[in-house]
């Protein structure tokens, strides 16, 4: 546990700790992952290295099971690499890291806790002020437009309230790294969509650093500065791709010749691959 | 329901009717036929004149309550003592025991197969030697109740202790939760409507068990009542007690239903929406 924050550098994560300027925000260096299963040894992440500056998009795009998840769970502590080393501000990850926010593909949102108590579990468990968290609670359920919903149990949303439910939580103590996985995998088309535009909202303000994982081409290149292509298993960063569209994206940029050149351009890292196969 | 067609008169009719109508519209379907099975035995007793020590008649019955109510309540107050207590330390002893389960691999490897495997022993078959440790006074029975109810609890109770996802832990981790706050805000929450599944089941058990315990010796309870009435014939005297016990049960279960309501409201708002 050396990684529990004080109060005031939860509300505040960057003022007295900042690295200095070229100094990166997360650091993978030679990180590997190697799983002993009943099949014997899976090695699910060659070595990886990758940084990650302060305030930057950065999406993983790979195919099912190339490690991408692992890659997630390296990075917030919650499994231990086999080897290498990972760095957040400096300060090497070996228990989970309580500075980042996490959201998952499923919502894991509590049952029994309402929509507001669902955020606030994120305050209850940090002990910090009730007051204001849950102010910020409900600015942020206001933002992707579940003001009416506040008093609503998981039960009564439908999948796209959840996972934006889901992603408030994970935005509470305003973490300075967030880490998404697949959070949007198991919606519908449209919902995507729109909560693609609610997570820029919400992300555009504070100097969050974003991990985000996801198999969609398109949705990353819509969300991030850059694309880090990974290779079907045993994982490995094949590519990485700047996204130079401006900033706030619109959906009509989804029809810019530049974004499609970017779709193009990941496609064909993924035929080379063999991870698409055309006749 | 006043039909479009109806006629002025008819439909003044229908007002007059309504409130009559209302009432009869909100007795559930069971509660008529419940009726209709009880004037069917009236009639059959009646007219087949069935002896009063075969089977008496519904009227019998209710007139057994009415003559010998004043033994029959504090009898069943004895026993309903008997079950409320017993279920009350099976949960005390089952749920610790569920949360000791999935928490040290000791007791899970060593002692929770034995729970389960003690499972086949009747416990029907222990209760005369619960006598002789324990004597003719409550201990026996509410030891009886307590060992008949506690299984299902305990079953329900890891079960649902277990159900917790592996992202909902991660996510507990991921806040920098202990392990007393992943057990109280994330794990035993999750766990509850499984818990009270186990509950449920519990409260018909102990029932039984209280009623097995004072077949095999008590000086008082229903149970007790029911083998005294039985050797002298008494079979309304039988058939009142019965349905005390089954008053007992139903009592006990509602309640549980409305703690469970209390407890876990979460459950009782479900399906209003649909689907983004």
């Amino acid at each position: 546990m050396n990684a529990i924050p004080s109060p005031d550098s939860l509300s505040t994560p960057t003022t007295d700790s900042t690295p200095s300027q070229c100094a990166p925000h997360v650091s993978i260096a030679g990180v590997t992952k190697v799983f002993n299963g009943r099949k014997g040894r899976v090695q699910a992440l060659e070595p990886v290295d990758l940084d990650i500056r302060r305030g930057e998009f950065v999406s993983i795009l790979g195919p099912s099971g190339c490690g991408k998840s692992t890659l997630m769970m390296l990075l917030s502590g919650l499994l231990p690499s086999s080897s290498g080393r990972i760095t957040v501000d400096g300060k090497e990850i070996t228990a989970p890291n309580p500075e980042a926010g996490i959201v998952f593909q499923k919502d894991v949102l509590l049952e029994w806790r309402s929509a507001l108590e669902n955020v606030m579990i994120q305050a209850e468990i940090r002990k910090s002020d009730k007051a204001e968290a849950k102010s910020r609670a409900m600015e942020l359920l206001s933002m992707v437009s579940l003001d009416d919903f506040h008093d609503a149990y998981p039960s009564e949303l439908s999948g796209g309230m959840r996972q934006r439910v889901s992603i408030c939580r994970a935005l509470l103590h305003k973490p300075p790294l967030m880490l998404m996985d697949e959070p949007f995998g198991a919606l519908d088309a449209m919902t995507r969509d729109q909560l693609q535009l609610d997570l820029l909202k919400l992300c555009r303000d504070d100097d969050m650093t974003v991990f985000f994982i996801t198999h969609s081409i398109p949705e990353a290149i819509f969300l991030s500065d850059r694309v880090v292509v990974m290779t079907p298993r045993p994982g490995r960063i094949e590519r990485i791709v700047n996204i130079d569209l401006p900033r706030p994206r619109r959906l009509a940029m989804r029809e810019d010749p530049k974004f499609i050149e970017y779709v193009h351009e990941l496609t064909g890292i993924f035929k080379s691959l063999g991870v698409f196969r055309e006749e | 329901m006043a039909m479009a067609s109806a006629t002025e008169p008819q439909q003044e009719r229908d007002k007059a009717f309504a409130p009559v109508l209302k009432v009869l519209n909100g007795i559930p379907l069971a509660v008529w036929t419940l009726i209709g099975l009880l004037l069917f035995w009236e009639a059959y007793v009646r007219i087949a004149s069935v002896p009063p020590f075969i089977l008496p008649a519904p009227t019998a019955i209710a007139q057994e309550f009415r003559d010998y109510g004043h033994r029959l309540f504090p009898n069943a107050l004895v026993t309903m003592f008997e079950v409320v207590f017993g279920f009350t330390c099976a949960v005390l002893i089952g749920v610790p025991l569920a949360v000791a389960i999935v928490y040290s691999t000791f007791i899970q490897k060593g002692v929770y197969p034995l729970i389960v495997a003690s499972q086949t022993i009747p416990k029907v078959a222990i209760a005369p030697l619960l006598l002789t440790w324990f004597g003719y006074g409550m201990a026996p029975k509410i030891v009886i109740v307590i060992l008949l109810s506690f299984f299902p609890i305990v079953i329900n109770s890891v079960m649902g202790l277990r159900s917790a996802s592996e992202e909902m832990i991660h996510l507990a981790r991921s806040m920098g939760a202990n392990s007393w706050q992943t057990f109280w805000k994330f794990r035993l929450p999750h766990a509850l409507p499984s818990i009270f599944a186990g509950l449920k089941l519990a409260t018909a058990l102990s029932v039984i068990g209280a009623i097995v315990a004072e077949f095999i010796g008590a000086d008082q309870g229903l149970g007790y009542l029911i083998l005294i009435a039985g050797s002298n014939f008494d079979v309304a005297r039988q058939f009142a007690a019965i349905i005390c016990i089954a008053l007992i049960g139903m009592c006990f279960f509602f309640t549980l239903e409305m703690v469970e309501r209390l407890v876990i409201p979460w459950r009782n708002k479900a399906d209003v929406s649909g689907d983004a």
